[in-house]
């Protein structure tokens, strides 16, 4: 390998609260432009940030959550600079006492297996508005509903090998962190945002001239602009050119990345203690009970299905990706189902519902319910699948629909004795060869009574019945 | 007198009082409003009282500039915190008062509106940056009003004024609603024509308020109980409050209050306050950076005034704005917040101010420590001065914070009552009090008063 590549990530969350993070405005998101404002997020003159609890508590359990060590006393301090969308003209943030550092955790690189990476800091911060270029022609607008929202910036160390690697770090933080119920991670909805930092060095020498990536919009794309970034420069060191530190935007539709600014254009941003707030003082206790409270992260959770359930390692890691796929599993074995025939139902038909519309249309316990009517020969899998899809549609009571579905199987031996002779009787060749020794044939018996009975005959009471009229 | 008389009483005085130039914005419709308003709450300790605003502290009913171009007109959409409780306790709004462009000046000219004239000498400045609310006091058109401190904005002009001026501790009265200027110094403070006029709004403005962080968890201060005499106190006098060049006249007026003192029964330590030479300095470090930070938001993009500028991009619109906005002082200021945050001088100039700080605390945090209950001083180096004298020298005109900055840097009570006058021009004497003191600070000055002609000459 002629070249290494080291990556380190900032990720912005935004955290999970319902008001923003220093007045009392909804942190909602896709409100008409400029309604979700009030004097301290829109930086009127006059006004004055109070802190928000539950960002203190979602961004402490995110921490902890990374396995950072919390610090009793945090400070607020204001970042300036000046751009349309920043209202005060600077950003509460936090600098030199962040609230946390020091943290790690294991994610599987699929070059290099098992890794740790270390998270540096964890800090809060308040975010930015909205600029739209494109909403009045030659004009920038500023939509400020979202000057406020809380968020965490979570920074790793330079612990990452190649861009697949850090797409797998991005993959198992966002499900830490959802798993934890700090944030939403959504992409898609700005929720989660990263810029990404690389370099490239021959093995064994120090750290190379690092760049930064900025506007991925997908993990997917986080990969592609840093395999596109470091093809760059590895061109460049290749020519006997040099890096230089500069801030590059990923463009998706061409896959390139193009500089933003140099590193001469970079801000100083002049940080001071915000005098607006206290430092943020974190009794110990609280810091314990917090970390008490927890919820079953992602690495526990997956060693408990594998051991405790006896799940395949495969099942484990499809059920366990979305903690919401989890709680359902979950709750499906609560109400009574063995837990691999739970997997599958939920790895089956239940994801793909799921996947497509983001909600679980029946409810665990109905779910139970259908399983129990397999496992008593009520219905076939088969109908009992149909009978599912039907409840996707409309809830209902699985047995009355089975009912009125005509799903129901037949066990009564005057029906089934019926099917098999009118099946006995045309099939005389058949017979015949089966008599001879063909006793494969029985596969051909059962699938005829099955179709003469419409799927109703339970399979399972027909054999008997064939092999006694089938005696030679 | 009913709320309606109260409201055309203060209009006629208002109007009689125009040539002070001590207001920016009062109607009479305001005020007819006000009056509306004020018969509709129960009688609390400000009825019956029209009390004057400075300009920095937003109303919705009066425009808010805090004398400056750049917030020409601009109407804020909510009530300070302390125009709140004014009303609630039954007072009215008088005016918005004219100020030193955001606060920043010693003497109310740095105002885009003109400066304010001393009701005593129009030739002369009544100080600043309170110098509107200050004037309107003291020519008898309100008892009482609203000023703000940063490094010592009341205190000083209430010297030069001849009234009564009280700095709260730090965090006694919200900054919800103050416009910002250097957010770790401002203290929402009052003037009075008596000590009495000046605590009894100070009273009804205080108490914790849950919109400003920096707010103390505290009850509102009560008013203390009469005392006739200072017996068994001990008040500090600290040797570099009369430094060599103090103005004769200031010395004199100040001597004959430590001699009253005395003879009220309290006892006179002289004490030391070694780190005073520092507040200046630091004081117009700390302030010029945080307000460097405060003052970014008027950027022309939200609301105030905006300028397009010739290259019509977003850095134009800051640089006209801005530029075009603000006067030489704000300006100076800015550059010179800018410059003492920035990467390599941030150790240097805002690190030393802060350490320079805790020294200040720790020199106040030692008096008091070793059996001191008060510390008297002159409030300001010389009386009044003439309009123009300092403006070509800022840093003559920051002098004149000398002796009020310290208290600013420390977060603790201090306040200025009228002690005689020199040539006609009234001196102030300071009295500073620990952390949340104001009670028994006020309870001596009251005594004071009464014990001293501030009308008579002291030399």
């Amino acid at each position: 390998m002629r070249w290494e590549t080291v990556v380190g990530l900032e990720v912005h969350v935004q955290l999970a609260t319902r008001t923003k993070m220093f007045c009392g405005c909804p942190a909602t998101y896709g409100e008409a432009p400029n309604t979700v404002v009030c004097p301290v997020c829109l930086g009127l003159t006059g006004a004055l940030p109070v802190l928000n609890a539950e960002a203190i508590r979602l961004g402490t359990v995110g921490a902890l959550a990374l396995g950072c060590t919390v610090h009793p006393v945090s400070v607020f301090a204001r970042k300036n600079y000046f751009y349309p969308d920043l209202p005060k003209g600077y950003q509460i943030s936090q600098f030199d006492k962040p609230l946390a550092t020091g943290g790690a955790f294991e994610v599987v690189s699929p070059e290099r297996g098992p890794i740790t990476v270390s998270i540096t800091r964890l800090h809060l911060e308040e975010d930015a508005g909205k600029s739209l270029h494109d909403r009045i022609p030659g004009h920038t607008a500023v939509d400020l509903n979202r000057a406020g929202t809380p968020l965490a910036e979570i920074v790793s160390g330079p612990d990452l090998r190649s861009p697949a690697e850090a797409r797998a770090y991005l993959v198992t933080l966002r499900q830490l962190l959802v798993y934890a119920g700090v944030s939403e991670c959504s992409m898609e909805k700005g929720s989660l945002r990263v810029d990404a930092n690389l370099s490239v060095r021959r093995p064994g020498e120090p750290l190379g001239v690092k760049t930064e990536v900025k506007n991925m919009n997908s993990f997917a794309n986080v990969e592609r602009a840093l395999e596109a970034e470091r093809a760059r420069q590895i061109g460049l060191l290749e020519s006997g050119e040099r890096v230089t530190q500069v801030t590059l935007t990923f463009n998706a539709a061409t896959g390139e990345v193009k500089p933003l600014r140099s590193k001469e254009d970079a801000h100083d941003y002049r940080y001071f203690p915000d005098p607006d707030l206290p430092p943020l003082v974190l009794e110990s206790a609280w810091i314990t009970s917090t970390r008490a409270a927890l919820p079953e992260l992602p690495a526990a959770r997956r060693n408990r299905y594998a051991t405790a359930m006896g799940l395949p390692d495969y099942d484990v890691g499809v059920l366990t990706a979305e903690p919401a796929v989890a709680a359902y599993f979950e709750a499906t074995v609560a109400a009574g189902v063995e837990p691999k025939t739970a997997a599958n139902w939920v790895m089956g038909e239940v994801l793909s519902g799921w996947n497509d519309t983001g909600v679980f249309a029946v409810s665990p316990e109905r779910l139970a319910q259908v399983v129990a009517m397999v496992e008593s020969g009520t219905v076939s899998l088969q109908a009992a699948k149909r009978i599912y899809g039907e409840l996707v549609t409309a809830d209902a009571d699985p047995a009355a629909l089975a009912t009125r579905l005509g799903l129901v199987q037949v066990r009564d031996e005057d029906a089934l004795a019926g099917w098999v002779d009118e099946v006995v009787s045309a099939h005389p060749d058949e017979v015949a060869r089966f008599r001879a020794g063909e006793a494969k044939l029985i596969g051909f018996f059962v699938g005829q009574v099955m179709k003469r009975s419409g799927g109703k005959a339970d399979p399972k009471a027909i054999q008997p019945i064939l092999k006694e009229r089938l005696a030679p | 007198m009913s709320a309606a008389t109260l409201a055309a009483e203060t209009a006629r005085r208002l109007r009689e009082a125009a040539s002070l130039n001590a207001t920016l914005a009062w109607s009479e419709e305001a005020l007819e409003a006000e009056a509306a308003l004020a018969e509709s709450v129960p009688a609390g300790p400000l009825s019956g009282q029209a009390v004057a605003i400075k300009d920095n502290i937003v109303t919705t009913v009066l425009p808010t500039t805090c004398g400056s171009r750049i917030l020409e007109g601009y109407r804020s959409p909510y009530d300070a915190t302390a125009v709140r409780r004014i009303r609630a306790a039954g007072g009215i709004i008088a005016a918005k008062t004219n100020l030193d462009e955001f606060a920043m000046g010693s003497s109310t000219e740095n105002s885009a509106y003109g400066r304010v004239r001393h009701p005593l000498d129009p030739e002369r400045v009544p100080g600043g940056s309170s110098g509107g609310s200050a004037a309107l006091v003291a020519a008898g058109v309100v008892r009482s009003a609203l000023g703000s401190e940063t490094g010592g904005s009341v205190r000083q002009p209430a010297a030069f004024c001849g009234i009564t001026g009280i700095k709260p501790s730090y965090g006694r009265v919200s900054r919800f609603g103050l416009v910002a200027f250097g957010s770790s110094l401002d203290c929402i403070s009052t003037f009075g024509v008596t000590v009495e006029a000046a605590a009894t709004l100070l009273a009804a403005v205080s108490g914790h308020d849950p919109l400003d962080a920096t707010s103390r968890a505290v009850a509102p201060l009560e008013l203390p109980a009469h005392r006739d005499d200072l017996a068994g106190l001990v008040i500090g006098i600290p040797e570099e409050y009369f430094p060599e060049d103090l103005d004769a006249g200031v010395r004199a007026g100040c001597d004959r209050v430590i001699a009253r003192i005395t003879e009220l029964g309290a006892t006179v330590r002289r004490v030391s306050l070694p780190n005073t030479r520092y507040a200046v300095p630091a004081y117009y470090i700390v302030n010029p950076a945080e307000a460097a930070a405060n003052l970014a938001r008027y950027d022309g993009v939200r609301y105030g005034v905006r300028r397009i500028g010739p290259e019509g991009d977003v850095r134009a619109l800051y640089r006209a704005t801005r530029g075009e906005g603000f006067g030489p002082e704000v300006r100076r200021r800015i550059l010179v917040g800018t410059f003492a945050l920035s990467a390599g001088y941030a150790d240097q100039y805002y690190g030393q101010a802060q350490a320079a700080r805790q020294r200040i605390i720790a020199d106040f945090a030692a008096v008091f420590a070793s059996g001191v209950d008060l510390i008297f001083s002159p409030t300001t180096p010389t009386p009044a001065f003439r309009a123009g004298e300092k403006t070509a020298d800022p840093v003559q005109m920051y002098l004149a914070d000398i002796f009020t900055a310290p208290a600013c840097l420390a977060g603790i009570p201090a306040m200025s009552i009228p002690v005689g006058r020199s040539e006609g021009l009234p001196i102030g004497g300071q009295l500073t009090a620990p952390d949340m003191g104001e009670a028994s600070m006020i309870a001596a000055a009251r005594v004071l008063e009464a014990a001293i002609d501030p009308a008579a000459e002291v030399r």
